[in-house]
């Protein structure tokens, strides 16, 4: 047994592999201070809540209180393994901070109250809006981080019981480009790929995907691939000198707001080289003639232009891409936050059809999430889709779903699609959405252009409710706010990026009077008494189990079938792939194993959209492409971002994440030692820029846009120059401002534009117009981690980020092998 | 031949629909959506103006190549007031106003591509195909856009 300083060295020890080998296991633990495994009173199975690797774990149980995690060493994801926001977040927890009983605003301020008055407010509130201005004067916003059960009830209530077509995740912020790329490429949601082809690949690919910190446990298992025999060749496209990038064989560092003109130019030197598999392409994919057409302007020399990048670095790792024999890609926030994000993920599908690289060991596409729960939200119909891959613009889908609920079909609204989470903070602006119920996640922080969504969310026409397990920044402009179990206080399932189903058991009672999620969602329907179409309880189910029971039957025969998953199978168990039915009991690792897609007209989820005006294909028009169970190759043209850098405004402004936090620090800053990690927000220049600014390392400087201002520390570190980057985590709730900059702004999110991909309808990120000033010295170094992406330029100027004792872990490297490869 | 006729037409309404997308584009800043992508997709437009000037001058046809701009003081004035007024519920019927027209306008430059390619094929002229091969799906796209984009909003500004 060993121990490690997990803040220091997040990915721990190595244990390398061969290709083809099993991982081997390592197990980490983090217990309390003083608590040996021997004295812990119960271990209670789980999987981590703070990214969406979904790594297996088991909480530990000390006198009713969550006392430290343990990674499961069976777990077919991470083989024992966590990461450090795993190991040390859960303190979060037991927060002296964590909301114990309902609020609501009486004369201004939020009090106290017990759960009948504040839940009799909502449902008052809902009748009335229901009466004077119908369903769609009710919107809701949710979360990447409940559960599949919750969603589910969700849905059901808002679809199914209220009717309204305004029911969206913040999962739209991290991962509806991946969902709204798969419908495009294969015409249904479905994460091709698994974990394991990071064994069999020869080559890996990570487009925009700073795998090291957001998906800690999955880029140990690369690193371990790196240090063994026959290690791949690792590809890595980010403006930022990520630990990914480090690490790569090639790293090209494109201009922000160019990826589409990237891959047009990789895919236009794999075509001409011949390097594709054209045996496939002629049985299983159509659309290669438009393709072709569309790449013909995409030369390296011009791409070369376009994105500031060498032509010689396009053609090299053109010929890495088109000669790989097994070649896995993945693709995360650097695609999906940038501009034309579905039209540039959309071409690393392409890339993998047009070699015929899906369904075999080793050759796969993970077209990533953010959240743990996030492949749920998409599955359940709360992230802007309809239940169990269903198509909103198929008459006989939405009748089946009418069934599966016992409602009338015209009670679930599908006119149109359903509202995405943008459009329904426009219908708050001008009025017509009177009442928003947000659960689980925080606006006033992470959406884009933060002072007018708190001018939005603060509207005395609009009621607020939000649900919560802390006071957030946007818990503070609430009307009512519900207090929430979280993690490890509430039993149910959720789905990771690769479509491992894991169960997450209630191991500790929730703090005060805080209720689950499902709860507070069942609570509502019996309150508004919610029927079906014979006069039955519309949610006949009050707890999870029942829940998930009623999930699995609108799953069934849809291409998320759960029908085979029951609690019972999954207790124990190393994590389980969907599909799994009667047909595959054991789920299933690989999609399109035979080249064989979803993407019947009569069974898909989507028909597709217009990748450049995102206007939704139509029936006919879809079947026009003839895709009938072929996979669709949609090719787009690049034209420059909306806000391109220049005159006042020189920088282009990305922002994005650290290792140490998640979202908004509602329970990253509460877990002590990754606060002291990264304790503050921090600006990344490149030294050429910081030299023509006067700016030195922790200078206080002020990042300017259209839309206000930041002031931040500056970093100088390897980014490309031209680029500022800022982490999006820090809000106002630790701050003075409670939910508000006091003074100078903070959050990054100040600074963004208002704007989205046409498509996925995901607001863009990465891509902004800004100006920088030096405002004072610093006195000392940034407040950046030296381990990740936010490294200084120069290594050594500035001390090293370290735990000490407190960031030890035990790691443990069991003699025989547990885990092995499925 | 009627030629001159059909190009002049096809001429106009790729100028007219352009300042109509940029129009949409300034008046609705506050609809983010129709912001961005009405300008996105008026520079399509913008570009047939100036393919159709170079083919019609291979007829001996004059027309400008320069698109009619709307003058920057009008557009500014536009979006102030768009930004002024989009707080307001009344903006969603302008909205759709709007859009319709655009739509409609889309569809009429449509009909005139089909004549243009019609006359074109009984013509025997390879190179005004394929001008209409290149401009006229992008024609559509704008339609179907306009028509996208009525269906999502007429429901919500129409029974709320």
């Amino acid at each position: 047994m060993g121990r490690t300083d997990r803040i220091a060295e997040p990915w721990g020890r190595r244990t390398p592999y061969a290709r083809g080998e099993a991982w081997p296991a390592r197990v980490d633990t983090r217990l309390a201070d003083g608590l040996a495994p021997e004295d812990v009173d119960r271990w209670v199975q789980s999987a981590s809540i703070l990214h969406s690797n979904g790594d297996g774990l088991d909480i530990a149980v000390k006198d009713g209180r969550i006392a430290g995690v343990r990674g499961r060493a069976g777990d077919r994801v991470n083989h024992g393994r966590l990461g450090p926001k795993d190991l040390f977040g859960w303190q979060a927890n037991a927060s002296p901070d964590r909301l114990r009983r309902p609020l609501v605003r009486q004369g201004g301020e939020l009090v106290e109250t017990d759960w009948d008055t504040a839940m009799d407010r909502v449902a008052a509130r809902t009748r009335e809006l229901m009466e004077e201005r119908g369903p769609s004067s009710i919107g809701f916003y949710t979360t990447g981080q409940l559960f599949a059960e919750e969603y589910y009830t969700l849905t059901l209530i808002a679809r199914g019981g209220i009717g309204t077509n305004h029911l969206d995740g913040n999962t739209r912020l991290c991962t509806s480009t991946a969902a709204e790329a798969l419908k495009e490429s294969f015409a249904c949601d479905g994460q091709p790929g698994s974990y394991t082809d990071i064994d069999h690949a020869d080559t890996i690919a990570l487009f925009g995907h700073n795998m090291a910190e957001t998906q800690t446990v999955l880029w140990t298992r690369v690193l371990d691939r790196l240090a063994g025999p026959n290690p791949p060749v690792v590809v890595c496209v980010d403006p930022r000198p990520t630990p990914v990038a480090r690490a790569a064989t090639v790293h090209l560092a494109p201009r922000p707001g160019t990826n589409l003109a990237l891959m047009n130019g990789l895919l236009h030197e794999i075509i001409r080289n011949g390097w594709t598999d054209e045996d496939y392409i002629d049985r299983h994919v159509t659309g290669y003639g438009e393709l072709r057409e569309r790449l013909e302007a995409y030369t390296p020399e011009h791409v070369a232009d376009i994105c500031g990048v060498p032509a010689e670095q396009i053609t090299g790792t053109a010929r890495l891409l088109g000669t790989a024999e097994r070649l896995l890609s993945t693709v995360l926030q650097g695609f999906y936050q940038s501009h034309q994000a579905t039209a540039a993920s959309v071409q690393v599908n392409n890339l993998h059809l047009v070699r015929g690289m899906l369904g075999r060991p080793g050759c796969g596409v993970l077209q990533m999430n953010g959240q743990p729960t996030a492949q749920n939200t998409r599955e359940c119909g709360a992230n802007g889709d309809m239940p169990g891959f269903r198509n909103w613009e198929n008459d006989a889908h939405m009748a089946d779903l009418a069934r599966v609920w016992n409602v009338d079909p015209l009670n679930i609204p599908h006119y149109a699609p359903p509202t995405h989470a943008l459009q329904m903070f426009r219908y708050a602006e001008e009025g017509s959405i009177r009442m928003l119920w947000i659960s689980g996640t925080n606006p006033a922080v992470s959406l884009p252009e933060l002072r007018r969504i708190r001018s939005v969310l603060s509207q005395d026409r609009l009621f607020l409710v939000v649900q919560d397990a802390f006071l957030t920044e946007t818990a503070r402009l609430a009307d009512v706010v519900l207090p929430a179990a979280i993690w490890g206080e509430k039993t149910g399932t959720f789905t990771n990026a690769d479509r491992t189903v894991h169960l997450s058991e209630k191991a500790v009672e929730p703090p005060g009077e805080a209720r689950s999620d499902l709860e507070i969602f069942c609570d509502y329907a019996r309150r508004l008494d919610f029927r079906d179409k014979d006069g039955g309880p519309l949610v006949p189910w009050n707890d999870p189990e029942a829940a998930f029971e009623g999930w699995k039957e609108c799953s069934r025969g849809r291409p998320c079938d759960y029908t085979g998953i029951t609690y019972a199978k999954l207790r124990g168990s190393g994590g389980i792939q969907w599909p799994c039915d009667e047909d595959h009991p054991e789920g299933t690792e690989r999609l399109y194993a035979d080249g064989a897609f979803w993407s019947r007209p009569d069974y898909c989820e989507s028909y597709g959209r217009d990748l450049i005006t995102g206007a939704p294909l139509e029936e006919t028009e879809y079947r026009a492409l003839n895709p009938d169970g072929r996979a669709v190759l949609k090719a787009a043209s690049y034209f420059p971002p909306h806000e391109a850098p220049g005159g006042d405004h020189p920088f282009a402004l990305i922002t994005g994440r650290t290792l140490y936090h998640f979202h908004t620090r509602t329970k990253t800053a509460r877990a002590p030692q990754l606060q002291a990690a990264a304790p503050e927000v921090w600006v990344e220049i490149s030294p050429r820029d910081a030299a023509a600014h006067g700016i030195g390392e922790g200078d206080l400087v002020e990042i300017g846009t259209p839309r206000g201002t930041v002031r931040a520390r500056a970093r100088i570190s390897g980014i490309r120059d031209d680029v500022l980057f800022l982490p999006f985590h820090y809000g106002y709730w630790d701050t003075g401002g409670g939910d508000g900059p006091d003074g100078a702004g903070r959050a990054a999110n100040e600074l963004t534009i208002t704007d989205w991909d046409p498509v996925s309808k995901q607001p863009l990120f990465k891509t902004a117009a800004a100006r920088l000033r030096r405002v004072e010295a610093g006195g000392g170094p940034a407040p950046a981690p030296t381990t990740t992406a936010s490294a200084p330029a120069t290594a050594g100027t500035v001390p090293a980020t370290r735990g000490g004792a407190a960031g030890e872990a035990e790691d443990d490297l069991p003699a025989t092998p547990t885990g092995g490869s499925r | 031949m009627k030629l001159g006729l059909v190009l002049h037409e096809v001429h106009r309404g790729e100028n007219s629909l352009a300042r109509m997308l940029t129009r949409l584009s300034a008046t609705h800043k506050t609809d983010h959506e129709v912001h961005h992508v009405a300008r996105d997709i008026a520079e399509w437009s913008h570009q047939h103006v100036r393919e159709l000037a170079e083919a019609a001058a291979h007829h001996g046809v004059r027309l400008d190549d320069e698109p009619r701009q709307e003058p920057a003081a009008a557009e500014w004035l536009r979006e102030k007031t768009g930004e002024l007024v989009g707080r307001r519920p009344e903006t969603g019927l302008l909205l759709l106003r709007d859009l319709r027209r655009t739509y409609l306008k889309a569809a009429e430059v449509s009909v005139d591509w089909e004549l243009l390619a019609q006359t074109a094929q009984a013509a025997k002229d390879a190179e005004l195909l394929a001008l209409t091969k290149r401009c006229h799906p992008q024609t559509l796209r704008q339609e179907r856009w306009a028509n996208a984009m009525i269906k999502v909003v007429s429901p919500q500004v129409l029974t709320t």
